[in-house]
């Protein structure tokens, strides 16, 4: 195998057009290997075309990018010998069984079917679908076709697995069993680029991240370096039933001194003194959430409800757009 | 590219897993059917014929029509899987785009795809000359050569329409292709009777039916008579045109498939 000097995943101005529209707009990034790299960003930000054209299966507009230190321009179905990929709608064989589809998708890799069989057996028991051996992929649900579609994906024993929006569409339960495989193949050392929209699934499975928007990326680091550089300690979430009262509050949380810091300068305390009105929400970045909760009661704004909690990656998307996530 | 080659028999290889659960679903449209138009219209009507009209080009009925029910079974199985099948595996059940993402390319989707159609049509027709010949419908050995010329027939149709499927992003077009395209074409390609009883203006349109090569060159080879295709350079003519059509759709559909798969 080459040595690749750790960087499995190399980025450079990469960029992608259809026609005149420009959905990924000249990113850098690089993944290092047994890393979990996310990108997180709402649904339009470009995260699919990322991966597609990681997964060679979109070609580069300009720049560059290359892929187990080969070009994705060149070496595509070199270089897709050696992924797992794990797309966002199913594209399961859903005229053959589960068993079929493991063996059929690994004679795709031209592995020997003596290969293929002992590994199918090990995948359909790690995600726990070894019962369904026979079954047609049609009847089962949303949480198991995303296992056999992860199992699938590791049928070739890739460098890398690509998960796009892994767990989308998925109940909670399906959504821990997924996040606990991908944690166990995290400590078997796999590499892993994966996409998502759910803040909560980039802090609990990516070691470093980059928040794209509208085809740029606007911040890179892992989970908690993001939240530290980009929001505050705590947040206050007031929500309204009424626009005018809405607008009051915000006007009075600007009396009451809370909107008075900036990002990034630490005064403070990074990223706290500001005010966000979104949606039925004005959200409070600050030091001290009971303090600002108790400043903006004395000034009169009541409520429908009020919540105080630690800042998380969706704030820190919120603090670099003005956008939420779900947008 | 010996990469891609072997992509393009690992596609052949899914149709294959595919098939073995499904056989059964297909044996009527491409086997039962056109033996009961052998039976039907071949001995049935066949027997009608040839008391009042006598022979059809110097054949009894059966003889005569064999071949062209045979040509037509090949461009109902080439044309019939080159639609809804395509539309399955680019949007309705995205199996392509699965496939994509490993070495093969979409051209080699788009080529496995074709050669199992080959495939599935070489059975089909195997299937009808034999029970074709133990009704007494096929007079020469020569007819072994009517099974590549019904792949050619088949090819003929399913490359171009592939490629078209493709294109498509939902299948109202598809019934419009079987009965504005296929269905005419099976009629009036000289399956049924010669091309002589169409009025004379309207035989220069059987000339550009895919099927009508098809036809003429099966008719050669299961009567053993080169005369019945036109003669021998005729014959070479109507490979030509059927090779023409199988090249040119092969251009397009692996733009198509590409443009679909790995855009």
């Amino acid at each position: 195998m080459t040595d690749l000097g750790g960087a499995l995943v190399e980025g450079q101005g990469l960029t992608k057009r259809f026609g005149s529209f420009t959905a990924v707009a000249g990113i850098d990034f690089t993944v290092e290997r047994g890393k979990t790299f996310g990108f997180l960003g709402p649904n339009g930000a470009g995260k699919t075309t990322v991966m597609r054209m990681i997964g060679c299966v979109s070609p580069v507009s300009e720049g560059s990018l290359r892929v187990l230190g080969m070009d994705t321009a060149r070496d595509g179905a070199r270089i897709r010998g050696r992924l797992g990929v794990v797309p966002q709608m199913d594209t399961l064989d859903s005229e053959l069984t589960v068993w079929d589809n493991l063996l059929v998708y690994g004679r795709y890799f031209g592995l020997p079917r003596s290969v293929i069989r002992p590994r199918a057996e090990e995948l359909l028991e790690f995600v726990q679908l070894t019962d369904r051996r026979n079954d047609r992929v049609d009847p089962l649900s949303g949480g198991m076709k995303r296992r056999l579609t992860i199992a699938r994906a590791l049928i070739n024993e890739p460098d890398l697995l690509l998960l796009d929006e892994p767990t989308t569409g998925l109940d909670p339960q399906a959504r821990h069993l997924v996040w606990e495989r991908l944690w166990r193949l995290k400590a078997q050392g796999v590499t892993q680029v994966l996409t998502t929209h759910y803040m909560d699934e980039a802090e609990q499975l990516c070691d470093r991240l980059v928040i794209m928007d509208r085809g740029r990326i606007v911040a890179e680091g892992s989970p908690q370096e993001l939240i530290a550089q980009h929001a505050s300690r705590e947040v206050v979430e007031f929500r309204f039933e009424d626009r005018a009262v809405q607008d009051a509050a915000v006007a009075a949380a600007g009396e009451a001194g809370l909107a008075g810091g900036s990002v990034d300068r630490g005064v403070g305390g990074a990223g706290s003194g500001r005010v966000e009105s979104v949606g039925d929400r004005v959200v409070v970045y600050t030091d001290n959430g009971e303090r600002a909760a108790e400043a903006m009661a004395g000034r009169g704004v009541r409520a429908a409800s009020v919540l105080v909690r630690r800042a998380t990656l969706e704030d820190v998307f919120l603090t670099l757009t003005g956008r939420t996530l779900e947008d | 590219m010996a990469n891609s080659g072997a992509g393009v028999l690992r596609v052949v290889e899914r149709e294959a897993t595919v098939y073995r659960r499904l056989w059964r679903a297909s044996v009527f449209s491409s086997f039962v059917t056109p033996v009961l138009f052998l039976a039907g219209i071949g001995v049935g009507l066949g027997g009608l014929v040839d008391e009042r009209a006598g022979r059809v080009q110097g054949l009894s009925y059966l003889v005569f029509v064999t071949p062209g029910l045979l040509a037509g079974t090949a461009m109902q199985v080439g044309a019939g899987g080159s639609l809804w099948q395509i539309m399955a595996g680019t949007k309705w059940m995205r199996f392509f785009h699965g496939i994509v993402a490993t070495p093969v390319t979409a051209t080699g989707v788009y080529g496995g795809y074709l050669i199992w159609l080959a495939v599935r049509t070489a059975m089909s027709c195997a299937a009808f000359l034999l029970v074709a010949a133990v009704l007494g419908g096929v007079p020469s050995w020569w007819a072994v050569l009517a099974l590549p010329a019904a792949v050619l027939t088949a090819a003929a149709f399913a490359a171009p329409l592939c490629a078209f499927s493709a294109t498509q992003e939902t299948d109202l077009s598809f019934p419009l292709v079987i009965r504005l395209g296929v269905t005419p074409l099976f009629l009036f390609s000289a399956t049924f009777f010669p091309l002589a009883q169409l009025p004379s203006w309207l035989r220069p349109a059987a000339w550009v039916s895919p099927l009508w090569h098809g036809v003429e060159l099966c008719r050669a080879a299961t009567t053993g008579r080169a005369a019945l295709g036109g003669g021998p350079a005729r014959l070479v003519v109507h490979v030509v045109v059927l090779v023409v059509l199988i090249a040119c759709g092969a251009a397009w559909g692996t733009r198509t498939f590409t443009r679909r798969l790995a855009q």
